[in-house]
Parts: C-alpha cells; structure tokens; sequence
C-alpha cells in the first residue's frame, strides 16, 4: 500500500426509514492505490460512494480528503475536490454527439471544436478510442462508458470512482479498461473500484474493503486471497455451487429459422436472421453485452413483439405469429430482466402478479371469470417453493426486494411447468445466495426436460450452467458452440471483441 | 420541514379516508367562499347538504336525488373503466347528446303508433348505440393514428352539440310546435316516454340501469378478466402487454363502453326528464360525471355514493340559488373544489408525511 492517505473515511452512517444503509464504515484510499469495495447487492456500496461524492448526506461520521476535512454538500463540490465518478448507469443524450455530451458535464466547457481536439488528446493518451464527433445513440455500451470516463478524466480528477464497470462490456473492453487504469494509477491517480466480481478485482487492486449488510466486515489485500476466500468474507457462509445432474437430450423443443424482428425502440437494436434449435433438456446460454438485441430476442419469443409465423417452431409447430398468452397454453414460458413493470406490476399485489401470466396454464380463469382463491393458492406456492420473503401473498410487488421478487418471478414461470423458458437475466441485482438457488433450480427444471435459453451478461453464470453458449452482437446470434472448454477469448470474439476499437477507425476514414 | 415519504404498500385506510377528508375540507373552504360573498357559510352549507334530505321542502327535492344521480353514475361507471386503463375519454357530454339524438328519433320515427314493448327497447339500442359511435370516433383514430383521444373526443362535444342545435330547430322539430324549436315531447308518447316507476322518487330506468352498471362493474373489474387487463394497463402498460393484452382491443373496449353508458343515460333524460330534444338540452352531466368518476375513486361503490352526493350538490345548489342568492358560479366554484381537495389529498394514498431532517437527496 502507498504511504500518502488520500481519501479518509471514518464511522460513516447512513440510515433510510426501516434500513441501515451504512453503520460504522472506516476505510481509506492511498495516494495511488486502486482499492475495491466489494459486496452483495444491497451490501450499501452504492450509498457509500453517493455519501462520497456529495449525492448523499452522511447522518454521521467524517470524512478527511488529502488531509483537510471533507463534507461535500454537492457532487459540484466533490468536483472541484477532485472526485470524479463514473455510473453504472450512463447519463448521456442519445441523440447528440459525444463532444456536445461531454461539453454538458462541464462546469465550464471550452467551445466545442477546443473541447472535441481535448477529448481525441485524452481518448488518445488513455487508449480509449472515440471518435468526438458521433452520435452517442450509435455507440456501444463500452464506447459510451468511455464517454462518461473521457468526462471525468477532464477534469484531472485525484480519485476516480467507478460503480460496477464491467458490467456492459466484452472480455476484450475490460482488458483495454484494465489498461487505462493502470496508467492512470502510475501516474498517481487513486482509483475507488465497485464490483461484485472477484477475479477483475485480483487482477487490478491493491487494496480492498469488503461489506456485508452495510458494515464493514474485512479489509484484504486481494492478489493474496483465493476468489472463494473473498465470496466467502463477502456472503457470510460458504457457497453452495450449483450442480447440474447429468442428463440426456431430447428432440427439439425450440428452433428459430431466420427470426429477424424489428425494435420498438427507435435506439433499440433489431434482431437479424436469428437461428438455433434448443433441444429438451438442455440449457443455452446467450451472452453478449447489453442493448445487442437482448431484449428484442426475448420480446419476439414471449409474444410482444411481432414475428413472422414459420419463424419460430415450437415441437414442431409454427408459432411466430400467436401471442403470448397462445404460446403459454402451448408451453413456451418467458420471464423478463425488468422485475418492476414488465415481469410484474409494481402497485399489484402478488396475488394478482401470480395471475399475470398464471392464469392460462393454472385454469384460473373460467366463463371470463378469475377465481382469485386459486391465484392466491398459486401466489402462495411460488412464496414457499422459492423461499420468497414477504409478510405476504397480499403484498404489492414493489414492497418486495430484487432478489425476493427476482425469485417470485421466476419460481412463477417454473411452477407452471413450461416445455420451453426463456429467461433474460435471471439473477440480475440479487444476491449470491438467492443467484445460487435461482440457478439451481434452472438446472433442475432442465434436468426434469424442459428447454431453457438463458439470455444473461454475466459470463460466468452462463459457464456455469448452460451446455451451449451463443453470444448476440448486434442482433445477430453466432454459432451456439459447446460451453465447455470455451477460453474466454473465443467468449470475447463471439461477442464482437472490443467492437468500438475498430468501428472507431472506420469512422474516422469515412468522415476524411 | 415537512416531506413526503413513498409508502412501500398503498394505504388502504387512506384510499377510503381522502373523500370524506375532501367533503369536510371543501365544507370549510367553501364556507370561506360563502362568508366572503356575504352570506352565513353554516346556512349555506346547511341548505347544500341537509334541507335537501331532511329539510322543510324535502318532499320535493327527494325525488330529484336519484333524477340527477342516474346519469351521473351511469356515466361515470363507464369513464370510470378507461380511467383506470389510462384511456381518457373526456367527451362524455357529447355521446350523451348523440345517445339522446338516436334514441329519440328512433322513437319518433313510430310516432303515432303504440307499441312500448318494441320501441322503447328499440330507442334504448338506439341511444347505446349513438354513444357508442361518438366514441368510436377517438377510439378509432387513436388506434389507427395514434391521435390524442383527449382532444378529439373533447372537441366532438362541440360537433355534438352543433348537431344537437341543427336537430332540434330542423329534423326532429316537432311539426306541431308552431316553429318553436325542439322535438315532440317523448313523455306524451306512451311507447317512448321514460316516465317514473314510482311516483315522487325519482326512480325511472335510467336510474335503473345505473345501478345495474354499477353491480356489472364492481363484477367487470373485482373478477373478470377484462377488468383485471383494464387495471392492469393502468398500473403498468409494459406488464400488461407481457401478459398478452392487446391495448388497441382495451382502447376500443374503454371508449366503447364508456360512450354507449353515456349515450344510454341521454336517452333516459331526453325521454323522461327531458322530454324532448331541445338546444339547451344538455346541462354539463357528461363534465360532472368526470368528477364523479375520481371523487368515487375509480371504484363501482365509490362512484354510487358520489353520484349521490354530486346531485346532492347541484339540488342543494339551486335551492341556495334559490333562497339564498348565491351566483351559480359560485356553487360550480364550490363543486370544483370537491375535486381539487380530493386529488390534493389523495397523495396520502401513496405516501406518508413525514416531519423533520429530509432523508432522500
């Protein structure tokens, strides 16, 4: 660890009505250090860097900033410190240009040709590639995080804070990322550094503070522990890995023939000559960064969105053009990555959440009629079969942690017993624990024959538990290849590689 | 400092406490209004709210209860439906005139002859299905060119009542009327006249069919399928779809039903309090049964009770226009407020007040 002290935090609490965010938290960032908080969802990371960065007033604690006393009032003020942070997620208008995105962020933004000459200089410096002069609403995921860091790294910021960065890009970004930091940190820039994942956090940090439920339980040094040692220390108890029972497969339950659908999205990305054949028992996985087509591929498949009927077979049968409640009485089951507004109504109960997409296989619905005593009976069988916690079926839905109602969701779709499922991001924003069982009872469901596509961004959970894995890019799917025996190069190629790299290139010789 | 904090569950306390909260508030403000206009705000809230019911005159006033409250419920157990779905049709006054209109020229067109059992239920048909059609119009625009239905079912009220004016000076005129404007008089028609079912309460079919739209909906929305896609699509479009609604089908369903209960309470009050179609036929129901709509919270029992108590305002109203001098303005003033407290209010539904420090950034 580095001598200097640069960021100082000590006895920090934060407390919203019902929940301690943070209690007690002390820890310190050296002049230089690349240093990880690391914790479950929920852990009050994201509170501990808000109080940080002025978004959050402390209720109680101090905080010291390259030895002077530190209470920003603002993220204005933590600016003008000299803490920058980067989101997890993007603040960018989608219809200007990157320089004209940038020059909003700015205290004081130089005109725009000066101020597009500074981006390429830093872009250039940094081995971030960007071109200035494009729209965000074309960029990747990993383009446009370089917008937000280009930002923060105008103004020569002492700490960068980043939140969960990796989360949007390929094996192939996170290495260029990786790259930058690390000349940012020989250059004496500090680095607060937020995941969830161990591995990128050995690699890069020399320093790490882990939470659990808001305090502080362990401060390491990570290239000297074992990714299960800091599981452990981050959950609490040691971690059961999901096991897959070995299994044969059947025919084929689900193939797509050259599914190509339009977005609804005018910025949203449009699938393209879609193609695979999912067959009974196995697991696919889908993987690729966020916005390539992921949420297109689920809408098409579910029902919401309109495909052409010989697009899609389901045993056999053309399916393209049913709706969504046709293909669940024929066994095709989907759950959505947005919990809050599209899997379930907020201001619902979970009753009537159990109904939504319930009612067709479990007969609730007779004459026109909903016999409500058999949504209850269904809402209460999805709470005990996957360990919902909530003081009731009568509870709305937005009462209910992401992780609890990520559960009630999913346990939902398989209690209805579908002969295909097909889930975007099951676990996103849940803890560890309820990931392990969610993804058990995937494998379970798989085992017992049905088929299920995976669509996920978390990489390591597709290896875990999918026999073939495929990655969107763009809208188009590759080759679905065997998981097993996958590097994580091939992983990165299939996903388009660091795609902003080269597209930046191309761009640059069409505007000549 | 007072703050707002989002309850994690809707109170359900609150939902049932905020109209009665809204009543006494609009009580008290509207007393102030009374005081600054000169007169005794507690004689003036007393002729409103009692003398109707229980007053020296009563006998009389009773009767006009249920004449007013029929078409308010009727209508606004069919805004109601869209309102909850999100669909907001504000032209309810416009299909009530185009119901009035087909009903009662399907009555006239019998005129003389005598046979009840085939024309009223024929005028009936007829005014659902005027309403329906004025509906129609935004709902099917708003389907095919996703126009604002808002505006355009709005703006047919003022088409409605240019129709209603061409109508009555020229068409269905009554031939015998010696050039005054206005139709034959339905209630002189024994085949068309929707006359009292019992003497001095006020009571005729549209009163009834008001409250059997009010039974059909409680069912509609608490165990039906289509009532739950209805609130479904209200509290969440995105979810709604997922589960396989088809929102344009909503659309049309909301409108539809919406303007056929509309136009259904236009052919009562032309062929029974009415009478006849006339210019100044029309007197604001399809506006007022929007207020109706929201101070009964969007729910069948809710809406029944503040029909009641709307028409109680218009009866007490005009009996302070009456006896006290009151300008109209300022009953309409008073009835506005009954709104404007409910809506205020009915943020504690959703969240709890809170005093001190702000916790949120």
């Amino acid at each position: 660890m580095s001598a200097a002290t640069l960021l100082a935090v000590e006895g920090l609490r934060k407390a919203y009505p019902g929940v301690v965010a943070n209690d007690n938290v002390t820890f310190s960032v050296g002049a230089g250090e690349v240093h990880a908080l690391l914790g479950e969802n929920g852990a009050g990371k994201s509170t501990l860097v808000k109080m940080v960065y002025g978004l959050v007033k402390p209720d109680a604690g101090k905080m010291t900033f390259d030895g002077t006393a530190y209470t920003p009032g603002s993220p204005h003020e933590a600016r003008s410190t000299g803490i920058a942070m980067v989101f997890q997620h993007f603040s960018l208008f989608e219809a200007l240009d990157v320089a004209e995105n940038v020059a909003l962020g700015m205290e004081e933004p130089p005109p725009i040709r000066q101020l597009a000459g500074r981006i390429r200089e830093v872009s250039e410096t940094y081995g971030l590639p960007l071109d200035p002069g494009r729209l965000v609403g074309d960029l990747s995921a990993g383009e446009r995080q370089r917008v937000e860091i280009i930002r923060c790294l105008l103004q020569d910021p002492k700490l960068l804070i980043m939140d969960e960065p990796t989360s949007v890009l390929t094996p192939q970004e996170v290495d260029i990322l990786f790259e930058t930091l690390r000349k940012l940190q020989a250059e004496g820039t500090s680095i607060l550094y937020i995941s969830h994942k161990l591995e990128e956090i050995r690699s890069l940090c020399d320093g790490a503070t882990i939470l659990r439920l808001g305090e502080v339980v362990g401060n390491c040094d990570p290239r000297e522990k074992s990714a299960r040692e800091l599981a452990e220390m981050m959950v609490g108890t040691e971690l059961k890995t999901p096991a897959a029972a070995d299994h044969d497969l059947g025919d084929v339950a689900l193939s797509l023939k050259g599914l190509s659908v339009k977005s609804a999205n005018p910025f949203g990305t449009s699938l393209k000559d879609v193609t695979l054949e999912l067959r009974k028992g196995e697991v696919l996985g889908i993987g690729g960064v966020a916005g390539n087509g992921q949420d297109e591929l689920l809408g098409a498949l579910s029902g919401e969105l309109p495909a052409s009927r010989d697009a899609i077979h389901l045993n056999g049968e053309p399916i393209g053009d049913l709706g969504p409640n046709a293909r669940r009485a024929i066994g095709l089951l989907a759950a959505p990555e947005e919990r809050l507004g599209h899997a379930a109504a907020p201001d619902m109960s979970l009753i009537e959440n159990a109904a939504l997409t319930g009612h067709v296989r479990k007969k609730m619905v007779r004459r026109g009629l909903i016999d409500w005593s058999k949504a209850r009976a269904f809402a209460d069988e999805v709470i005990a079969e996957f360990d919902v916690r909530t003081p009731g079926a009568g509870n709305a839905a937005r009462a209910l942690s992401g992780g609890n109602l990520q559960k009630f969701v999913i346990g939902r779709e398989i209690l209805q017993k579908p002969d295909v499922l097909v889930i975007n991001q099951p676990t996103w924003g849940v803890d560890a624990s309820a990931a392990a069982s969610i993804r058990q009872a995937i494998l379970d469901l798989a085992a017992e024959g049905a088929a299920i596509l995976v669509i996920s961004q978390d990489l390591d959970e597709l290896m875990e538990i999918s026999g073939r894995f495929a990655a969107l890019n763009e809208g188009r799917l590759s080759e679905p290849r065997p998981a097993q025996g996958l590097s994580i190069d091939e992983i990165g190629l299939m996903m388009g590689g660091a795609h902003g790299m080269e597209v930046a290139h191309i761009h640059e010789e069409t505007h000549a | 400092m007072i703050w707002l904090e989002k309850r994690p569950t809707p109170s359900q306390l609150w939902s049932y406490l905020t109209p009665l909260i809204a009543v006494v508030a609009t009580m008290i403000a509207g007393g102030f209004m009374f005081a600054f206009l000169g007169k005794d705000p507690l004689v003036a809230i007393r002729t409103i709210f009692w003398d109707p019911i229980l007053g020296e005159f009563a006998f009389y006033y009773r009767g006009q209860l249920l004449v007013k409250a029929g078409p308010l419920i009727l209508i606004a157990i069919g805004l109601s439906m869209g309102f909850r779905a999100g669909i907001w049709n504000i032209g309810a006054e416009g299909q009530y005139i185009m119901g009035a209109i087909f009903g009662a020229a399907m009555g006239l067109a019998f005129y003389p002859m005598e046979a009840r059992w085939l024309i009223f239920p024929l005028m009936i048909i007829a005014g659902a299905f005027g309403g329906f059609l004025w509906a129609m119009i935004p709902g099917i625009l708003k389907t095919r060119f996703n126009t604002n239905e808002i505006l355009v079912s709005l703006l047919l009220v003022y088409v409605a009542e240019q129709l209603l004016a061409s109508m009555s000076l020229g068409l269905l005129r009554n031939p015998e009327g010696a050039g005054f404007p206005g139709s034959r008089n339905l209630r002189q028609y024994e085949s068309a006249a929707n006359n009292e079912l019992i003497a001095g309460w006020g009571m005729h079919w549209g009163v009834v069919a008001a409250f059997i739209a009010v039974i059909f909906a409680y069912i509609l929305l608490s165990r039906h399928i289509m009532g739950f896609n209805i609130r479904l699509t209200g509290a969440s479009p995105r979810a709604a779809k997922f589960a396989g609604v088809n929102p344009n089908r909503l659309i049309l369903f909301c409108l539809g039903l919406s303007g056929a209960l509309a136009g259904l309470a236009g052919l009562f009050e032309v062929a029974g309090p009415a009478g006849q179609i006339s210019i100044d036929f029309n007197v604001g129901y399809g506006f007022t049964a929007i207020i109706v709509a929201f101070l009964g919270r969007l729910h069948p029992i809710g809406i029944l009770l503040a029909g009641l108590l709307m028409a109680l305002t218009y009866i007490g109203g005009e009996a302070a226009q009456a006896t006290l001098g009151l300008p109209a303005a300022a009953i309409q003033a008073f009835q506005g407020m009954l709104l404007f407290f409910l809506l205020g209010i009915d943020v504690l539904t959703n969240f709890r007040v809170r005093l001190g420090r702000e916790g949120h950034a």
